[in-house]
């Protein structure tokens, strides 16, 4: 198991390699590090001389992958992709444009972003299991159907009306909760209250359906049979047998989201006002800071991989057939 | 001939996606294996009205993907002549769904008006015939005829709506297209070959799809805006210009969703490898793109098709999602997206607006609930783990 986490984590590396290649070139086809100055000096009246300081401070005056002009090694290492990558994989993530530590920042939003995943995602988990649950029990039923429908038409109406339709009901017109807005420590229960529930919501309609099938194939299998055939009450059947065996594949699908939960969700963070780390990489990437777009994607990237690398591990340990090599 | 044919971009890609899906449709119903799955889907009343409702969606966006310019005319109805002799054309860029709509889209009013309303929204200074000002809701040029009511500038909203079909439809659909040859060829490839070619694919979209896929659009709209300003002359019009976003941004979006698919279909291809006809067609010699086209293929097929269609609803609604963002279609291009965007301030006037984002979410969910229906009948048919036969 060991050997093959190490191996895994080998693996890891040519991946993030390549993550930070792509981010680099797709950041600076767009703009030269000239243009960069000018976007954050203003765009008129700028000096040259003040172009090339602002490049100097930062960083940005050296070629972006050669430099012909040094000797040896150095006409690699002396280059911005290299000086600015090579830090990462320290989890040395620099300064911002603004010069901002970027370490503190994300050690500072990343609590917003977990304040309403977190809820979202177990909050989410355990409804959609529980009545999927339900429904698989009265399966067959015009419940189910009914049911069905309007997972469907749930699933069919865009999050963002369900933003906008929360936002207006329980903000603007019950005026229970604040519309947006984050606050800190014990005061943020009011401002989460509504993204979490919206989240739930709307993930109602794909999550049970999804869920729903899986138990479906479960009880169709033999031993369920042979355990109603042995005169077990359905509800025991299906809680103490069916139940564990369907949750293989709802944890392997769940645990390589868990990760990436620090990330944040963009949209829900944009709409109701949360300083997360999802609105901190949409403004990096609106004003075009590349210290933070490069550490954002680089987080998101090692997160990605660990919950690739625990998927592969949770399903190993709950399922005694896998075994890895 | 009194116009001009303009042929965008887009228009001609799915014109070309449409003859291929009717020579698909065409093709199969030669064989018997094929025809069976889709009986089964005709024979399900819910699916065929969602089929019904489906290609009424269609029908509009292909009518309103042939684009034309009319002849300027001047106001005795006379067409303008430059210098030269020759007829000016209007610069203004209309479509064939424009013409069978014509009585909505010219009826417009000054400002915001109700659905199906005889006054506008807000008072005015009205001067009464005897000299004096009154201020009063002034009365609607064209009083009950806007069903879905009037937006900022005017414009009916149902018109609006209507014209956002297109965009749905064009980005659930050219995305696909995009994305289909793409994830097949790798797919297939990292399945059948395995070793390095496999970890070579594997390495691929485990990168893709481990970065944002917000960023990877974002750059690349920056990027298509940094080209199209600096080559300006390639983009006569502001058409051509929002239809070349609309096109990229179709291209973005297959680029970045294209790991999904071939996953599953590298998958399914490591099974179909030890089959005993590939084995056979093996040992009898065949070589291996011979053995990929007639054997791997034709069977994973049912996955694309799967994918296809469960994809579609998923592309409409992200298309509102990246409009907010910021980095969606052009804003002078009509679309669902664009109008939630706008709706979200006006639901904050008093009194409120609501007409604009009804009018977007009954079409977005006419055109999602039933592309979801079809697409989970297709599924249940096509699916051989849920067939009932």
């Amino acid at each position: 198991m060991l050997n093959y986490i190490i191996r895994r984590s080998l693996y890891a590396i040519p991946i993030l390699l390549g993550v930070n290649i792509i981010t680099f070139v797709l950041f600076f086809v767009v703009n030269t590090p000239d243009q960069m100055a000018r976007l954050h000096l203003g765009m008129k009246r700028v000096t040259p001389e003040a172009i090339e300081k602002w490049k100097k401070d930062h960083n940005y005056h050296l070629p972006r992958f050669w430099n012909g002009a040094e000797s040896g090694f150095e006409k690699i290492t002396q280059s911005i992709f290299y000086q600015k990558s090579v830090g990462l994989f320290v989890l040395r993530f620099g300064k911002s444009d603004e010069g901002r530590d970027i370490t503190h920042e994300i050690g500072k939003r990343m609590w917003p972003s977990l304040a309403i995943a977190l809820p979202t995602f177990l909050l989410g988990i355990l409804v959609n299991i529980t009545v999927s649950m339900f429904i698989a029990f009265v399966r067959g039923s015009y419940m189910d159907i009914s049911a069905m429908v309007l997972c469907v038409i749930i699933m069919s109406i865009s999050g963002l009306f369900y933003i906008i339709g929360g936002q207006f009901l329980f903000g603007k017109m019950l005026r229970l909760v604040p519309i947006s807005g984050y606050d800190s420590g014990f005061s943020a229960v009011k401002f989460v209250i509504l993204p979490v529930v919206i989240g739930v919501i709307g993930g109602i309609g794909g999550g049970v359906r999804w869920y729903r099938t899986l138990f479906l194939e479960e009880i169709g299998k033999d031993y369920i049979r042979t355990a109603r055939s042995k005169g077990l009450t359905e509800t025991t059947v299906l809680f103490k047998h069916g139940l564990k065996n369907t949750l293989i594949p709802i944890l392997t699908g769940v645990v390589v989201i868990i990760p990436l939960l620090f990330m944040g969700s963009l949209v829900m963070e944009a709409f109701f006002g949360i300083p997360g780390l999802g609105s901190y990489t949409i403004n990096a990437i609106n004003s075009q800071d590349f210290n933070i777009v490069r550490a954002m994607v680089f987080l998101g990237s090692v997160l990605y991989i660990v919950g690739l690398i625990l998927t592969d591990i949770c399903y190993s340990w709950v399922d005694p057939r896998i075994r890895f090599e | 001939m009194s116009f001009k044919l303009v042929f965008l971009s887009t228009d001609i890609l799915i014109y070309l996606l449409f003859f291929v899906a009717v020579s698909f449709a065409v093709y199969s119903s030669r064989f018997e294996h094929l025809r069976a799955p889709w009986r089964q889907v005709v024979h399900n009343r819910l699916a065929m009205t969602a089929a019904f409702v489906l290609s009424g969606y269609l029908t509009i966006a292909l009518c309103d993907s042939i684009h034309f310019q009319q002849y300027a005319i001047d106001e005795n109805g006379q067409p303008i002549h430059d210098n030269k002799g020759h007829p000016v054309y209007n610069p203004e860029v209309l479509s064939l769904f424009d013409l069978f709509v014509t009585n909505i889209r010219e009826n417009t009013e000054s400002t915001y008006s109700a659905p199906l309303s005889a006054q506008s929204y807000s008072k005015e200074n009205i001067a009464l015939p005897d000299g004096k000002q009154m201020r009063d809701y002034p009365k609607l040029k064209f009083p009950k005829k806007h069903l879905f009511g009037t937006d900022k500038v005017g414009q009916d909203v149902f018109y609006r709506a209507l014209k956002g079909i297109r965009t749905g439809v064009v980005i659930g659909t050219l995305t696909t297209l995009i994305m289909l040859p793409f994830a097949i060829m790798m797919g297939i490839m990292a399945g059948y070959f395995k070793g390095r070619v496999d970890d070579i694919i594997q390495y691929i979209y485990t990168t893709l799809s481990s970065i944002p896929g917000v960023l990877l659009i974002a750059s690349a709209v920056l990027m298509l805006q940094v080209y199209m300003d600096t080559h300006a002359d390639q983009f006569e019009s502001i058409t051509v210009r929002a239809d070349t976003r609309l096109l990229f941004l179709c291209m973005i979006l297959g680029v970045s969703s294209w790991t999904g698919l071939c996953r599953i279909l590298r998958g399914e291809t490591l099974k179909l490898r030890e089959m005993e006809y590939v084995q056979a067609s093996q040992a009898l010699g065949v070589n291996h793109f011979k053995i990929l086209r007639k054997h791997i293929v034709p069977n994973i097929m049912h996955i694309v098709l799967i994918s296809v269609v469960l994809d579609f609803s998923g592309l409409v609604l992200a298309e509102a999602v990246l409009a907010y963002v910021g980095v969606g279609v052009d804003p002078s291009m009509e679309s669902w997206g664009n109008m939630i965007n706008a709706a979200r301030l006006e639901l904050a006037r008093d009194p409120i607006v609501w007409w604009n984002l009804a009018a977007a979410f009954v079409l977005m969910f006419g055109l999602v609930l039933s592309a979801n229906l079809f697409a989970d009948s297709v599924r249940d048919a096509f699916d051989p783990r849920l067939r009932t036969r």
